[in-house]
């Protein structure tokens, strides 16, 4: 949006003002430069949003979701990545501070590590084809009582083939061929809770299956269509279920509809002068309902924790009835938690309708930092020592050499001589005065938050840590610059696309002792396997740590490789991915960390969480949803 | 059972292997000086934390392993852990190798003159040494070379530094430690010592295994030790030792490298440097204490020609894809990586299994000299013509290479040079005259003798490795007493099982060796396979009667050992007590003619025999007092294994000068003592 460098284009009023302020004091996120200012700054990394072109009452998601975001990739639809005529990369639109920008060394960056070529396209169907969308299956019943209720609802083909896919690799991949596989029947939009109860129990009444949607950022496979149900599938689009419903300044806690999605929850809480502090890196469009079935995990969490640190209170609808607590007790000890029944259940028990979260003021101060370390064992050698010390600031994270280089590749073009003569002096005095290998050398990225004081002071007690691990402090830019890299890592995702690149993330949990050798194997997994299965050039195997926790951390992968000269790209992606989970789980990682199970990972739910655990989870779910309406087939 | 699966059988002729190079040859035209001093640039692991041989020990000290082991020794002994400490720290002091170039360089140009004596040539497979390069630079390597003589691991150094290749650090017994300036000489080329036997000793055990677990994963240098843990002193693969490559594979398993290779290495001699010293060893004449000054003495070997080495740097092979599918790596998961503990059974069946493997590619690839053959056939005694040698020899080397021997004839030559050529280079061992030697008691030169044909067996037992699973079905299909497969399969099981001590048979693979045994038989047309029979052909008896020749020996030393320990069941033996005593009694049957082979006074073969029985369940130890151990005799069933190995035993033919194999034409010459 663009808005506050454009000097208040935006509408509104003055509590929108107030909010448009905040956001830029909070969670660096980007701005678009004003004219004249060329460093880069704490600001926003995501899209601030949104108004423009939103539905009218201020939300970032319509109900046509197609009209503002892409049906076959990532994110909005005006902003992407793109060669222009010169080969030079350049981000379009005018939502993220990148957009508009010139990055020179991509390209260089992109055909050195991949072997790709400008003059080799791939690109996608531009258009969705309708008559690909198989015809829907009604079950005129259920459909006509519908109706009686006024519920808004729709089988058009563009609204079902937006809701019967995530964002894992393979679905994207078949989009852009144009291929459409199963997809929901219908699209149903309830407004509130109550919506939510009437619907449940027509699809009850009628046996109707029932797969909620939430914000569609799925990475497991988890909104796929089962090919083997016959019934007829209703997809539960929650997104405008996303009001506030109340704010409760003495318990410091917000009750809202589950539907919201992450950076409507914040704009709105700001306005009061609040936050949850909740940002997955998903939360441009990840819904408040879907953090709570997936278990999701924010990059804040430690101050304000993860998902389940954060709720207090949980409605959800399932075919037995609504679940729910009857206070809001900060803690209970009566029996296992109802919680975590819910927590994780992935759509397969009902419909999160309501959510009573906690909520803080927002923070005073905010800093980015980060450190250089020559290795990537002494940086995690660091951050081990830090989760010791228990001071890890907001964020840390600790990105390998392989990234720190594809983040260098990211550097908008820079203005002035000035700029790029201290670029290289920095990298003089790094490389050579200090001795670090540029092809070892790592970066932790820091986000700092709270009183400006103890920011300081904290920042102080992290650096010095560092020290002792031979990392040196390397500037607010490069910390920002990789906070960034987590908003358009998947519109970078598109890009590769179309020049055959496919690429993929997946993530783990580990305890600390294993951090570097489930690193190590599971990159060099990735790399062997490329190589078996025929990948002509070495891939992009590169990972992170990102989250700390007393007793290990999460490691982040990314791989990517050039496809050209495979004759089916999306089976050797899933065989190598397949690997590298086993060599995950065989070096003692979990498997997942917040992404989820779906149906992309079901496989080794067994040996995850033994045989009786299995079998709990089933008879909570046979208890819960005997007819199966829920019947999206993730989890168990 | 043996299934049909037999015609799929992989032929072993079309095994492929690599040229090999001469490295003397070089050496011979250009100066050892310059070759000493060279410019030492070897390819280094990619991964490697560089680190100096003391950094190691610190490092080794420092681990939490080491840390965990020294806090429980303390807590159970109530020794002070600063006492502890310092006696891991003592252990690591006397294990350490202080790897220095210098030395190398010594020993480099002290071995160029050596070699240059001694041998015609050392030949190398190069394809192997750019595939081992390769390795070093990927991934932690473990060289497992086989173990003949004690050139071998100065040898493997040797050629490594000539190739420009990192220098391996190798485990070596501490025997070795007590040769003065010698032992500290072998420590700085990269030599540490470890213990032959330090059971109980935990604290032992966790500082040994960590150094050269530190060694593998850091990268600093190549690990090497040998599987079979002694040198063979008869020339057959001796059952692998595991616990080296327990802890070599540890890493992996364990997830702190991503893999390692494991390099096999065949050592061939033509002629090995200790062949009477070890016949007279096997006959009971106590090995003599390594010493430097020792060695001096023995420096008139560089006297004599002892033909050419091949050395041939087998496939590395990927501990990860070895485990593949047959280890569960996730049962580390939920215990600290440093705790010791046990290995699970998996991983024990996983680690020896891959042993065995291991050492069946160092046997496959083991070069096979023509006087391997001579005297495969010269040992089945009664005596020979030299036509009928040479006729004989070019048969079996037809025979050999059907079953895929890697061998080393020199086709340009008639056969009758070779022949004659060899028995030259062998002249200790055999001689062509028509006299006999005589003026020796009965006994001493029957032990005499017994040095030679022990000394001979050793260069047949080379070519074990290429006849052991034909001649275990050859010596079934005599015996089994039907041609019924499942009989045929009974009795090669039987066998097969009996000699496990023996030879190199992989545990539970029973059904691939028959497989393989009778996929060899069928191809030379020995044998036809029919519905539920097996039958020798017409032409098939010559080769079926080399086949049970081979293990004839064997069959008759493990009865005798059988008949002995019934006899002797009555009195209380220690097991210390065992080879003195079967000895006596073996010495006494072959002086009465009722004993055909001599090779049976072979200790090897008494004590394999023994350890048969032992794992057969016939003989049990008795700890009756804490030292001496005595031999328990189930009498009834050691007499039923005897008759079912005399049952298996083709009929004896008629005794004909027992004692002196090697005779009439080519006879044999007493070796100079």
């Amino acid at each position: 949006m663009a808005s506050s460098s454009s000097g208040g284009s935006g509408s509104g009023s003055e509590m929108q003002r107030t909010a448009q302020h905040r956001i830029s004091v909070i969670a660096g996120h980007l701005r678009r430069p004003a004219e004249g200012d060329v460093a880069v700054r704490a600001e926003e990394c995501k899209a601030p949003q949104s108004r423009l072109e939103a539905s009218g009452d201020g939300r970032t998601v319509p109900m046509k979701r197609h009209e503002v975001m892409k049906w076959n990739g990532w994110g909005y639809s005006d902003s992407r990545f793109l060669f222009n005529k010169k080969g030079q990369a350049e981000f379009t639109g005018k939502r993220y501070k990148l957009s508009g920008m010139i990055l020179p060394a991509l390209k260089d960056w992109f055909e050195g590590t991949f072997g790709a070529s400008l003059q080799h396209k791939s690109p996608a169907t531009p258009l969705l084809n309708t008559s690909a969308v198989q015809a829907p299956t009604l079950n005129q019943d259920f459909v006509e009582e519908l109706k009686s209720i006024g519920v808004p609802f729709s089988h058009e083909a563009e609204d079902r083939a937006f809701r019967g896919h995530g964002h894992c690799l393979h679905e994207i991949f078949a989009l852009r061929e144009g291929k459409i596989g199963r997809v929901p029947d219908m699209v149903v939009w309830p407004n509130c809770h109550n919506d939510v109860e009437k619907i449940v129990a027509l699809a009850c009444k009628h046996n109707v299956c029932l797969i909620p949607y939430g914000g569609g950022t799925s990475v497991s496979s988890a909104l796929e269509c089962p090919p083997e149900e016959t019934r007829s599938i209703v997809s539960l689009d929650t997104s405008q279920m996303n009001r506030i419903l109340w704010i409760d300044e003495k318990n410091l806690t917000a009750h809202v509809e589950a539907g919201i999605i992450g950076q409507d929850l914040e704009r709105l809480l700001n306005e009061s002068g609040y936050c949850t502090g909740h940002e997955p890196d998903s939360m441009e469009f990840s819904s408040l309902g879907g953090w709570v079935s997936t278990r999701a995990s924010g990059m804040k969490k430690n101050i304000y924790g993860n998902i389940e640190d954060l709720v207090v209170h949980i409605k959800m609808v399932t075919p037995q009835g609504v679940i729910e607590k009857s206070c809001q007790g900060p803690r209970m000890s009566t029996g296992p938690d109802i919680h975590h029944f819910i927590l994780g259940s992935e759509g397969t028990l009902g419909v999160v309708t309501e959510v009573t979260m906690k909520i803080r003021p927002v923070p005073e101060y905010q800093k980015y930092g980060s450190v250089v370390f020559p290795n990537f064992e002494q940086g995690v050698a660091c951050l081990r020592e830090v989760a010791k010390q228990r001071c890890a600031p907001a964020s840390i994270r600790l990105m390998d050499n392989e990234q720190f280089m594809f983040g260098h590749a990211l550097k908008p073009q820079v203005s002035s001589i000035f700029t790029s003569f201290l670029d290289g002096l920095k990298k003089f005095y790094i490389t050579k005065f200090k001795g670090f290998d540029p092809s070892r050398l790592c970066v932790a990225t820091l986000l700092f938050e709270g009183n400006r004081e103890k920011v300081l002071q904290h920042e102080k007690q992290v650096y010095d840590i560092a020290a002792k691990f031979g990392g040196l402090a390397a500037g607010e830019d490069n910390g920002q610059r990789g906070y960034m890299l987590t908003f358009v890592i998947a519109y970078l995702r598109d890009l590769g696309m179309d020049y055959y690149v496919i690429a993929e993330s997946f993530e783990t949990s580990v305890p600390w002792d294993r951090v570097l050798d489930v690193c190590r194997n599971v990159k060099a997994r990735v790399v062997r396997e490329c190589k078996d299965k025929g990948v002509q050039f070495s891939p992009l195997s590169s990972c992170r740590v990102t989250q700390t926790y007393d007793a290990g951390a999460c490691v982040y992968f990314y791989f990517a490789f050039n496809y050209r000269g495979l004759s089916d790209p999306v089976h050797v992606y899933e065989q190598v991915e397949h690997a590298a989970r086993e060599e995950i789980l065989a070096n003692g990682g979990s498997l997942s960390h917040h992404h989820g199970v779906g149906k992309l990972r079901k496989e080794w739910m067994r040996e995850t969480v033994s045989e009786v655990g299995v079998g709990m989870l089933q008879s909570v779910k046979d208890y819960v949803d005997p007819k199966n309406i829920f019947g999206n087939r993730n989890l168990l | 059972m043996a299934s049909e699966a037999v015609c799929s059988h992989r032929d072993p002729m079309l095994k492929k292997r690599d040229d090999f190079e001469d490295i003397l040859e070089e050496r011979r035209n250009s100066s050892d000086l310059r070759y000493a001093l060279k410019c030492y640039t070897p390819v280094l692991y990619k991964q490697l934390t560089p680190c100096t041989a003391s950094d190691l020990k610190n490092m080794v000290l420092c681990s939490t392993q080491v840390h965990f082991v020294i806090a429980q020794v303390s807590k159970e002994t109530g020794a002070a852990p600063e006492e502890v400490q310092a006696e891991a720290s003592s252990i690591l002091e006397e294990m350490a190798h202080r790897l220095q170039l210098g030395p190398i360089r010594f020993f480099a140009f002290v071995l160029c003159k050596v070699f240059k004596t001694l041998f015609r040539s050392v030949c190398v497979n190069e394809e192997g040494i750019q595939r081992l390069q390769q390795s070093i630079h990927e991934h932690p390597v473990v060289l497992l070379p086989s173990h003949r003589s004690y050139m071998d691991f100065l040898l493997m150094s040797y050629i490594l530094y000539t190739y420009d290749l990192a220098l391996p650090v190798i485990a070596a017994g501490m025997d070795f430690m007590g040769m003065k300036i010698l032992g500290e000489m072998l420590r700085m080329s990269g030599a540490f010592f470890i213990r032959r036997s330090f059971g109980g000793d935990k604290l032992y055990w966790a500082v040994f295994s960590e150094y050269v677990r530190t060694m593998l994963k850091t990268g600093f240098a190549p690990v090497e030790f040998f599987l079979e843990g002694t040198r063979s002193r008869t020339s057959k693969s001796l059952t692998p030792k595991l616990g080296l490559l327990n802890i070599v594979m540890e890493p992996f398993l364990k997830g702190e490298v991503f893999d390692v290779a494991l390099v096999p290495v065949s050592i061939s001699y033509e002629r090995i440097l200790e062949e009477s010293l070890y016949a007279r060893e096997l006959l009971g004449v106590p090995k003599p204490k390594e010493s430097t000054s020792g060695l001096f003495k023995a420096r008139k070997v560089l006297s004599e020609n002892y033909g050419s080495i091949h050395v041939y740097f087998g496939q590395p092979v990927s501990v990860r894809s070895l485990a593949e599918g047959r280890v569960q790596r996730g049962q580390f998961n939920l215990i600290p990586r440093h705790i010791p503990r046990r290995p699970s059974e998996d991983v024990q069946g996983f680690v020896n299994d891959s042993a065995y493997q291991l050492l069946r590619a160092q046997e496959e690839n083991m070069v096979l000299k023509p006087w391997v053959l001579l005297s495969s056939l010269l040992l089945r005694g009664g005596g020979m013509m030299m036509e009928e040698l040479s006729e004989g020899a070019v048969w079996l080397r037809e025979l050999c290479r059907q079953y895929g021997a890697f061998l080393h004839w020199p086709d340009h030559v008639p056969p009758a040079e070779v022949v004659s050529s060899s028995l030259d280079l062998h002249r200790g061992l055999v001689t062509i005259s028509d006299g006999r030697g005589a003026g020796l008691t009965a006994e001493e030169e029957l032990l005499s003798q017994a040095v030679i044909i022990l000394s001979c067996a050793s260069y047949r037992n080379q070519a074990l490795h290429v006849f052991v699973r034909p001649a275990l079905l050859a010596t079934a299909l005599q015996a089994a007493g039907s041609a019924h497969k499942q009989d045929v399969f009974n009795t090669f099981n039987f066998l097969r099982n009996m000699f496990a001590n023996e030879f190199i048979l992989c545990p539970g693979a029973a059904v691939q060796d028959f497989e393989e045994a009778c996929f060899l038989l069928m191809k030379t047309g020995v044998v036809l396979m029919e519905q539920e029979e097996v039958l020798v052909t017409e032409n098939g008896h010559r080769t079926i009667t080399f086949l049970t020749s081979i293990l004839d020996p064997f069959l008759q030393g493990y009865q005798v050992v059988c008949r002995f320990l019934c006899e002797a069941s009555t009195e209380s033996l220690t097991e210390a007590q065992f080879v003195p005593a079967v000895r006596t009694f073996i010495v006494r049957l072959l002086l009465s003619g009722r004993l055909r082979y001599s090779e049976v006074l072979s200790s090897d073969l008494q004590k394999n025999a023994l350890a048969a029985l032992q794992r057969l369940g016939a003989v049990h130890k008795l700890k009756r007092c804490v030292c001496v151990p005595t031999l328990k005799v189930n009498t009834v069933m050691v007499n039923s294994l005897e008759d079912t190995l005399g049952k298996n035993r083709p009929e004896d033919e008629p005794l004909t000068n027992a004692n002196t194999c090697l005779f009439l034409c080519v006879q044999v010459e007493n070796f100079p003592l």
